[in-house]
This record gives structure tokens, sequence and C-alpha cells, in this order.
């Protein structure tokens, strides 16, 4: 079998192994839940409901905040304490609302049972809006927003995304064994939205077992093409996976559509299917815990749940934890609160132990050019950053900085540790703040 | 208390340290070939050389208050290679001269490791060959157990290694051996006249291929230089401009240890890969052009230090951006 790839890249030892045979399974529920406001791009929500007021699960509790937002589904049933100012995963202090936990009453989902066939392409992409669904790969893109392809622009080719590259992470690779057919069945009702030339489910080689999985399902799906990749990260990156099923490049600046491209993630592919099928609101997900707790697992769980929750339920971190991260170790963000919640976007959580913490002192860049080999986006990392550090964010702009994906492949292999990546980021921001 | 760090949160296995002390370890086998086929005096001329590589560094950077990082392996690499460039009959003070300018002005007074625009031991060569040319081109003695040229039947009538014996327009016969199968293995093997770590083109290639394995050089340069080498020098050889063939060529003198171990330093070569394949094939050329056409017998050292002034123009040769 020939596996697609990418130019660039590289091999961090993946890990999976940690938590890739451990079946997806519900905790019990916190004793309360955090749910910020700000949990995708764009306009942050605002609450609909007031201070003491019951919840159930599922209920919205917050409405869309502008024209990029989506509302805010209550993922337990129990009583709303206030908005309160609390850590936010992605950093700092946010808008937060509290919900104190009923576990009595919060139960499993029960949706009446509709034909997505019945609803037209409108009905759809409003059905998915009013779930609060946004990517859930990471970047947490409010999926509606994405949906409605301008005018003029033509999907052919809908890439449904299983590569999952972030070491350590299987929530996809377990939601692709045991929901195969709801990924599926979201696939199809994207494909009836969209009208794509062809299907593609793209996983890469590590997850082998989920092609065999997927192709019992062929005969009611035709319109499937799966194609593997060698496993290299960023495989899972959305440029990069155009490029190796397509052979076409993003143009800079531009997004996916203007190659007749779409991608969205496995984990989104199952939150339509549930929006649509049983008018099931986004306020659960699948999330790994892992690294060196005790019990690394695949758990399904409400959306603002603490992540030391989790880690606890988990089994606790062996040689007790030095760093907690929100995501993959490539490009995962380091939390300095514990009590974080887990939201939309939120596929894992890494922790590690002070033996796994690694030195970082930076040396002199001995211009080795690794980081030029790897990055898949061909830029010279060791250039932009020798003139981010004299500030001229003019020939770091020339030199493409702004199409850095922070995929942090430059960071892995520098042997002499210099932060590119979080150079890249404040350039970028320098550079936006300057356009503005 | 949990530790704040930028992504990516994990690292590659390569670092500086483990990337210079690889260079040292693939130096290793041409070194113990050196003591093997020049006697101990090869191993005291590199120990003073390192030693002065070191404590130059080490003392610089105290004295400029910056980070003692004397011990990167960096300078260690340096001494060596000055070391490989002298003729073991050398006077003891000339590898520690040539250390000492090779780290103080050629990598600290530019800015230290990765900031240097020659590579400084060849620039530590060149300036012992412009302030002693005779004990660096002129004073060959022959190896312990072979002969100054590899060839037996002149023994004692010729001073010179096998590559000055190109230089100075030799009879006939004598060039005629140079291109026989014997000298050939001589030269791979190393037991001939030259500079300390130069001579054995088999222990370098050893050396090299660890570093290739690893990625701890980039075999493209080493396959451009010493390929345009070949090739370069085969077409002078078909047009009757040089009398040796090519495998002569890249058998002789520093071609091997230039293209492998000095032509691949990262910090004085390109970044990119277009860079990289011209920035060999160049030096390749110019170090044929310099043996057959100037003053010295030698064109490697300048084929490289000319080169390494073309790096910042061949980083230059970005590669397409991704959409742009």
């Amino acid at each position: 079998m020939k596996l697609l790839t990418f130019k660039g890249g590289v091999h961090p030892r993946d890990k999976k192994e940690l938590a890739k045979y451990l079946l997806i399974k519900r905790i019990e529920l916190p004793e309360f839940v955090y749910l910020p406001l700000s949990q995708h791009t764009g306009a942050s929500s605002k609450p609909i409901i007031e201070k003491k007021d019951e919840v159930e699960v599922g209920m919205k509790i917050a409405e869309s905040g502008g024209k990029l937002s989506v509302p805010l589904h209550s993922s337990v049933a129990g009583v709303f304490m206030g908005v309160v100012s609390w850590p936010h995963p992605l950093g700092g202090r946010k808008p937060a609302m509290k919900i104190k936990v009923d576990t009595e009453k919060t139960t499993e989902w029960e949706g009446k049972e509709r034909d997505p066939e019945s609803f037209s392409a409108e009905d759809i992409i409003e059905i998915v809006k009013e779930a609060g669904i946004v990517g859930m790969g990471g970047a947490a893109f409010p999926t509606f927003f994405k949906m409605k392809v301008p005018p003029g622009k033509k999907i052919t080719d809908l890439i449904i995304n299983g590569a999952e590259c972030e070491p350590y992470l299987t929530a996809d690779h377990r939601l692709m064994l045991e929901r195969t057919e709801d990924i599926l069945k979201g696939t199809d009702i994207l494909r009836r939205v969209l009208n794509p030339k062809r299907v593609w489910i793209a996983v890469e080689s590590n997850k082998i077992d989920t092609v065999d999985k997927m192709k019992e399902f062929s005969s009611s799906y035709p319109w499937m093409n799966i194609v593997v990749h060698a496993t290299k990260y960023p495989q899972g990156s959305e440029k990069q996976l155009i490029q190796s099923i397509t052979g076409n490049e993003v143009p800079e600046g531009g997004l996916p559509f203007d190659v007749g491209a779409y991608v969205q993630n496995v984990g989104t592919a199952v939150a339509i299917y549930e929006a649509v099928r049983y008018s099931k609101p986004l306020y659960e997900r699948v999330v790994t815990v892992t690294g060196p707790v005790r019990a690394p697992s695949n758990f399904l769980v409400p959306i603002g749940t603490p992540f030391e929750y989790l880690i606890e339920v988990a089994g606790g971190v062996i040689g007790g934890e030095k760093m907690i991260i929100n995501g993959g170790p490539m490009m995962g963000i380091a939390q300095i609160y514990p009590e974080v919640p887990v939201i939309k976007g939120t596929s894992g959580i890494l922790v590690q132990n002070a033996k796994e913490v690694f030195e970082r002192k930076a040396s002199p860049c001995i211009r080795c050019a690794s980081c030029v080999d790897v990055c898949p986006m061909c830029l010279m990392p060791t250039e932009i950053y020798k003139f981010i550090d004299m500030e001229d964010f003019e020939k770091a702009e020339e030199l493409g900085v702004l199409s850095c994906i922070e995929c942090g492949g430059c960071g892995y292999v520098c042997p002499s540790n210099i932060p590119l990546v979080q150079q890249f980021k404040y350039a970028k921001a320098e550079i936006m703040k300057e356009k503005k | 208390m949990l530790q704040l760090s930028p992504a990516p949160h994990i690292s590659s296995s390569k670092n500086v340290n483990k990337i210079m002390y690889g260079v040292v370890a693939a130096l290793v086998p041409a070194l113990i070939g050196s003591i093997y086929f020049f006697g101990w005096r090869a191993l005291f001329l590199t120990s003073l050389s390192v030693l002065s590589a070191l404590i130059t560094e080490c003392v610089f950077q105290r004295v400029t208050h910056r980070e003692i990082r004397c011990l990167d392996g960096s300078a260690i690499i340096t001494g060596i290679l000055i070391a490989f460039n002298i003729p073991v009959n050398s006077p003891w003070w000339l590898p520690v001269a040539g250390s000492f300018f090779a780290i103080f002005v050629v990598k600290q007074l530019f800015g230290g490791l990765g900031y240097n625009i020659f590579n400084p031991a060849l620039a530590g060569r060149a300036f012992l060959v412009a302030s002693w040319p005779f004990l660096m081109t002129g004073n060959w003695t022959p190896p312990i157990s072979g002969t100054l040229s590899g060839i037996s039947v002149l023994d004692g009538v010729t001073q010179a290694t096998p590559l000055s014996l190109l230089a100075i327009s030799s009879p006939e016969g004598v060039i005629q051996s140079l291109n026989s199968s014997t000298m050939l293995k001589t030269l791979f093997i190393g037991n001939t006249g030259g500079c300390l770590g130069e001579t054995s083109a088999l222990l370098l290639l050893i050396g090299a291929l660890f570093l290739f394995f690893f990625g701890y050089a980039d075999w493209r340069i080493s396959i451009s230089y010493i390929g345009s080498v070949f090739i370069f020098s085969g077409i002078l050889y078909l047009l009757g401009v040089t009398p040796v063939n090519p495998l002569f060529h890249i058998l002789s003198g520093g071609v091997m240890l230039g293209g492998l171990f000095m032509a691949t330093d990262m910090v004085t070569s390109p970044v990119t890969l277009k860079g990289r394949w011209i920035f060999g094939i160049g030096g390749g050329i110019l170090c044929i052009i310099l043996r057959l056409w100037a003053g010295y017998p030698e064109g490697v050292s300048y084929s490289i230090l000319i080169m390494n002034m073309f790096v910042p123009l061949l980083d230059r040769l970005h590669p397409r951006i991704y959409g742009r």
C-alpha cells in the first residue's frame, strides 16, 4: 500500500500505546463544571439564564454572541451558580458559567430520532449552529460558519480528518473504532450539504485497524475513499492533509475552499450526526487523559470538567505532576492552574512528571538547518527567528512567518532548544496588530 | 508548582553537545590512523592543538563575561582539525598558534559558536600557511611504515607528497606512477606522506559514514564537493590538462578531510538544500582550479574558505513557501 505524505515533518515517539486500546468510558460527575463563554474562534457566547436557575443536560444557557459565534449548552443538570472568572485552558482567567452538578438528574441524552434526509442544507447549517458545534480537532472554529461556503466557491474534496498526528492522543482513534458508523453518517450529512466530488477519510498508518473497521461499512457508504498516510507529524494539519490528498496547496493567506477542499475532524462529524439525528447539542466530548498517570484513559466527559478532577479519576500522576498540557505535546498549551476546565476543543490532557520535563536551556544556533528541513510550510525558521530577534517584523513577514502553522516541528528538532514557535507566535501577533 | 513553557513540550534527542562530540568521535579513526602512520608525535601534536583551542576559548569567554561553554565540543573539533592539517615534524608551537588563531580571531571575535563566517580550522590553517609556508608545505616526513610519496622506487630521491609531485612538474615516469593502482591503494589506506589526519581516505570515510548516519553532517555537501572534484578533474584529465586521473585527485591531499569534515561544518555551510548542493559543487571546482593553476600544491582549504564567503548569498535561495 502506498502511503500518502507531505514534505518535511518530524517523527516523535507517538506514545499512543498508553491509551489506544482503551475503550471510551463515561466518568462519575465532578461537583462543579465551569463552562467558559469563549470556547471557539470568534465572539463569546452571552448567558441567557439567571443565577440560581436550574439547568438540564443540553439546555441552552448562553446564546451566540455575534456573527462568528455559537450558543453554549449545559453539560450537566444542576444549578447555575453565576458567571465566575475562571482559568481558561488557552490562558488567563475568563468568564465562565459555574454549574453545581446534580448527579441524580444528569442523564444521557434522549432526543427524538429525526431523519437527516428530511432537512435541507440550510436547515442542517442552522441545526449545527444551534447545537454549538465547533471544530473538535483543536482549532475550535464554528462549524456552521465553515459549512456556509461562499458563493462562487465549489467544494470538490471533502476530507474527514482522522489523522490524529499529535503524539499521545487517542481520542479520535477510539472514536473511529467505536463510533465508526456515526462518523460515516455525520460525513454523509456534510456530503449532502457540500455536494463534493470526492469524499476522503484520512488516517495515519499507526491507526490501520480503523481502516478495516471503516471498510465493513463500505457497501452502505459507497462514496467513501479511505486514504492512509505515513505516520508523520503534522499530517493532521489541514494544509498538509489537503496537499497530500489532492496535491493542491492552499494559497498563502487563503482558505481551503480556495482549492475546493473542506476538512473536518472525525469528532466533529460525530457531533454533526448527533445534532441532526437526535438534536443533541455539543456538551460532551472524548478526552484522552495520558502521560505518566496511573490509568491513562479515553473519557467521555461533560464540557467544563476541571482537568485536575480528570487526572484524579485517571489515578493521579506517578512521580508527581510537573506539567499539565491542554492538548498534545507538540502544540498543546501548558497550564498554570490544574482547575482549568475541558472546553469543546480539548482533545486531550497530557501530564508530565519531573522526569519527563526536559531541560530547555537555549544555546546559540549552529545553523544545522534541521528546522529548514522539517518545516512543512517550507519556511526557514532559523532565518525568520534571527529577524524577529532584531524586531524586524517586516522581514519576518516577507520570509513567510504568517504562513507558520505553529506545529512545533522546528522547535522539536532544534538541537539548541531555541524557542522558535514562541517567537513566531509573538511576531504574528505583532504583525497583525500593525495591520489593524 | 506547575511548570510553564511554550510548546513543543517534547524534543528530539539531538543537542549541540551531542552533535559536536559526534563529530569528535567521527574523527577518532583518522586520529588512530595518524598515530599508526606517524607515531606518537601525532597524538602529542593533536593534544596540544586541542588544549590550545580549549584554553583560548575558555579564557576568551571568561574575560568577555560570556557563558563558559568551551566544553561543548566545537573547540575540540577545531583543535583536532588544525592538527590534522599540519605535518608530523612540525614544531610543537605550530598547532598551538594555529588553534589560538582559529578560536580567538576566526571564531570568538566573530561572535563565537554559530556566528563565525569561516570554518575556524581552515582559516587557522590558512593563517599557518601564510605565516610559516615552509613548515606547512615543504616539511614532509614519510610515515613509519611507508614512503613519503607512496612510490618506493623514488625513495630518498624526492622530498614531496604525492600531491606536491604533481605541482613541481615531475618527470613523466613519476607522473605515470601516480596513476598506478598501487599508488591509489596507498592513498586510500593512507600510508603516505602528508598532513597528520588527511592521508587515509578509508579512515575518514568510516568516520564520515557515522556522521551521515546520525545526521550530524549533510552527505549532500560531501557528495557534491568530492563528486565535482572527481568530475571536473576527470574532464580536465580527458582533455589532457592534468596528467593524473580523477581518482588520484579525490584521494590525495585534503579532498577527503575537507569534503567530509570541513565543508560539512554546519555553522559555515548553507541552510537550504539547494544552497548546499551549489556550495559543494562550487567548492569542488574551485579546488581543482587552485590545485592546477595556483601557487600552492593544494587547493582544498582555500576552495572551502571562498565558498564560506558565499554562504550568506546561498542562504537567500529560499525554498518556495507552501502556497506562495
